[in-house]
């Protein structure tokens, strides 16, 4: 753990909760309120509570330069990181990507499109839409163990993260207190609905939660899509290529076009932002991983786009791995975030429950 | 934060408004949306913008029945006889009634304006039907009046200190303006003085209290320097409110020398025993609950050598208040407690001793006055007396802090400022550098923020009407 970081999370949090000014923005203000002293886990669970809104730095009187030099979004940012890192397994893969996004992002679906133009050359004789250029065994071989060991991988993470936040058993009511604070983003409202302090300083703006949205259920749809056709293979015996008005093009157009824009808009908004409000080193993973994240989606859209033409096993390749790249990355890059966020959501459900 | 383009400030404007606080804005928001052509000069750096209004967090307000986030509801009367209690009836009742009337108003004017309100914070809710607070402190608001300005076409130029207001006769004619190192002369056909108290200016302090003010803390913005203040007096502007005062509460002694701000209050006195330098205790520390009493600690330890208190309390009342900034001395002996604050430990024991002796049984209860006092010891403590003799102990070192000064300019009921000659036609005041007539004496959570937010809506709304 990474005690300097702690330390001085540890030393604003004290300051925060001796004025309480910010009670109203979050989750964050009134969770601080409940102790007099933080231990580790504590810190660890505020970093993970706190969406970066930064409504509590445009407002504070102690930011630099005056000597208590706050800036609690940044230091809950330092320390929230460096528990995707400490808490990620295996090691050896905890830092790389989230210190450099872009590079790394790149180079992986690169790496992946290679293999699948490979891949294609194994084509087989039969088949129609996509599994004229690679068969469904072969694209199931490939993303079954791809999707499920990075969930595994997450779930040993979250594991840790429970026992050093003091996470209890989850009852139900945890679970839909958390999915509901997560699904209309109540920690990016800025506390009253005006929204963040991002983009436009001090100017409160609801933007970014509205992109936020997008990309969160843009990707649900996509992934919702992806399952219905699961769905539909295995249970209807229902084969893709699936026409327009079918669930896996119903919920994967709109969705590819909500992480499009969602995307695109974020990527915008993070180069206006202050970057000093956040954590700083991983700035360029970060920008790397909405790239990534963005271009499955577009990459989708542009797959559909182009059935019937030449680009098709091009398209193919492209879209694959991509989807492939941000799979294997997701323990390991910003993605981990929602886990990370939609846990400390219930913990807090839980330790709500407790002290009242 | 958004560049506009440069600003020439050499040109005549309808409006000057010396001063970045929240009368200073309301001001120049009144009188923008009034269509007059405004500028703000404010001493301070953009960082430091909003004088000491950037510390407050809430606004007294008026109120027939529920109003935002207020409860209940407030009447005239009962706010006036509040502020009567805290002046002992140092004010002038017809201006006073004014503010209060009128701040039934300002809210909604408030939320119009950008300013955002929160309910009552925790550990604060005996002021929930009283005070307004606002969502991220007095900062946000700041920010939020800042913004409508600049969206109204207001200029504001910072670092910017007006060292002299130019009176011809009876009307105003130009400032005399340091920006950025430089100095400059800036025309305009009104102005509203809004730049605060002097309680930064620690040698006009010293001269005004006495020698002991050096070691005082100064709460809020280093800014106010009260040169505009001595200015308008050094050319005849009449003054109320005592020259020699400022109003001065017990905080933690390890703070800043300026712009502590909120966080450096500590709540540990009633729970405690309070001894000076010299390990002897001299007040009662359990007179009443400590909202009523934080106020004359100030003025208490301001009294003792080296203007200094020692506040020591043990492991049963450390969860008993707000948490402090600054984590306590702690020990396992109070001789070991004494030596790590600086005091004898030996005397700091024999006074604890004493004290714990005279301690009677009775049944503590810490949020209401329990009557639990001690017998035979001198000062008693009339509340909350309960024995120091749980370790570890805890100590916290106390200093006076000024929160602001009470001398001021006098104003008519139209915020225009006036010499012995009569008023100035187009010289306006609002907010600490005038309040001194409606609070002569004491604070009541919040007004300061009235007062600031009526008169200066009243000084720019007058600007305006004159120069259009």
């Amino acid at each position: 753990m990474s005690t300097d970081l702690i330390a001085e999370a540890r030393r604003q949090t004290e300051i925060c909760n001796a004025c309480r000014y910010c009670e109203g923005f979050c989750s964050v203000f009134p969770a601080l309120t409940r102790q007099k002293a933080f231990a580790d886990g504590d810190i660890s669970h505020l970093a993970n509570l706190c969406h970066n809104c930064r409504g509590c730095y445009y407002s504070c009187q102690y930011t630099e330069p005056h000597e208590f030099a706050l800036n609690f979004p940044a230091a809950l940012a330092e320390v929230r990181q460096d528990s995707w890192e400490r808490l990620a397994w295996p090691q050896p893969l905890a830092r790389r990507f989230h210190d450099s996004g872009v590079a790394l992002g790149v180079v992986a679906a690169a790496t992946f499109a290679l293999v699948f133009a490979l891949l294609q050359m194994m084509k087989p004789t039969s088949g129609e839409g996509f599994y004229a250029y690679f068969s469904h065994n072969a694209m199931v071989a490939l993303f079954a163990p791809a999707f499920l060991l990075p969930l595994a991988a997450v779930a040993i993470s979250l594991r840790r993260y429970w026992a050093e936040t003091g996470g209890t058993r989850l009852r139900w009511r945890n679970v839909v207190g958390g999915f509901r604070a997560a699904a209309n983003m109540k920690n990016l409202n800025g506390g009253q609905g005006q929204g963040c302090n991002f983009e436009d300083e001090d100017r409160y703006t609801d933007t970014r939660r509205w992109l936020h949205q997008a990309v969160m259920y843009g990707f649900l749809l996509c992934f919702a899509s992806t399952s219905s056709g699961t769905i539909l293979h295995y249970l209807f015996d229902m084969q893709a290529p699936y026409s327009f008005f079918s669930l896996p093009k119903l919920l994967g157009v709109p969705g590819g076009i909500l992480l499009t824009i969602g995307t695109v808009g974020l990527a915008w908004f993070k180069t206006k932002a202050d970057p000093k409000l956040g954590a700083q080193r991983v700035w360029g993973g970060e920008m790397g991983f909405i790239v990534l994240l963005g271009a499955t989606g577009f990459t989708g859209l542009a797959l559909y786009a182009a059935t019937g033409t030449a680009l098709v096993p091009v398209m193919l390749a492209v879209h694959l791995g991509f989807v492939l790249a941000f799979f294997l990355l997701l323990p390991y890059s910003k993605m981990v975030h929602g886990f990370y966020r939609l846990s400390a959501l219930m913990i807090e459900d839980q330790k709500q429950g407790i002290s009242k | 934060m958004r560049q506009g383009k440069p600003v020439h400030f050499d040109q005549l404007w309808d409006i000057v408004v010396v001063g970045g606080g929240n009368a200073a804005l309301c001001a120049a928001i009144t009188a923008a949306e009034a269509g007059a052509k405004v500028l703000i000069l404010e001493s301070a750096p953009k960082t430091y913008r909003g004088g000491n209004s950037r510390h407050t967090r809430n606004f007294r307000c008026m109120h027939q029945g529920p109003l935002s986030v207020l409860t209940g509801s407030y009447g005239e009367d009962e706010y006036f006889d509040d502020l009567l209690r805290v002046t002992k009836g140092k004010t002038d009742e017809p201006m006073a009634r004014m503010a209060i009337r009128q701040s039934e108003e300002c809210l909604p004017w408030m939320e119009a304006h950008g300013v955002r309100f929160q309910p009552s914070l925790s550990g604060t809710l005996s002021l929930s039907r009283t005070n307004a607070f606002f969502l991220g402190g007095g900062k946000a608001l700041v920010n939020a009046y800042y913004n409508t300005a600049a969206d109204l076409g207001v200029a504001v130029a910072y670092d910017a200190e007006v060292t002299h207001v130019h009176i011809e006769g009876d009307t105003f004619t130009h400032v005399d303006v340091r920006i950025g190192g430089q100095m400059q002369q800036i025309q305009g056909r009104a102005i509203v003085l809004a730049s605060g108290g002097f309680q930064s200016d620690l040698e006009w302090l010293t001269r005004a209290w006495g020698p002991a003010a050096a070691n005082f803390l100064i709460r809020g913005t280093p800014y106010n320097r009260g040169v505009v203040l001595r200015d308008m007096l050094d050319q005849g502007a009449e003054s109320v409110g005592d020259p020699t005062q400022c109003h001065a509460v017990a905080i933690d002694g390890r703070a800043p020398k300026f712009d502590g701000g909120i966080v450096t209050r500590l709540d540990c006195v009633p729970f405690s025993i309070v001894v000076n330098r010299d390990g002897d205790r001299f007040y009662d520390e359990g007179e009443d609950v400590w909202p009523k009493r934080y106020a004359i600690w100030g003025r208490l330890v301001a009294a003792q050598p080296d203007q200094v208190g020692y506040a020591i309390i043990d492991a049963k009342s450390i969860d008993l208040f707000m948490p402090s900034v600054f984590p306590p001395i702690k020990a396992d002996t109070i001789e070991d407690l004494g030596a790590q604050m600086g005091l004898d430990g030996a005397k700091l024991a024999q006074t604890v001793g004493a004290f714990n002796s005279a301690c009677q049984p009775g049944t503590f209860h810490p949020t209401e006055l329990d009557g639990v006092a001690t017998d035979g010891v001198t000062p008693a403590k009339t509340n909350w007396a309960r024995p120091i003799n749980q370790p570890p102990y805890y100590g916290y070192q106390l200093r006076p802090g000024v929160t602001f000064t009470y001398l001021g300019l006098k104003i008519s009921d139209r915020a225009q400022v006036h010499t012995e000659r009569g008023p100035l036609v187009n010289v306006f005041a609002a907010g600490e550098i005038m309040a001194g007539s409606i609070l002569g004496q004491g604070y009541l959570a919040g007004f300061g923020m009235t007062i600031g937010t009526v008169f200066g809506r009243i000084a720019g709304a007058e600007a305006a009407k004159y120069v259009n």
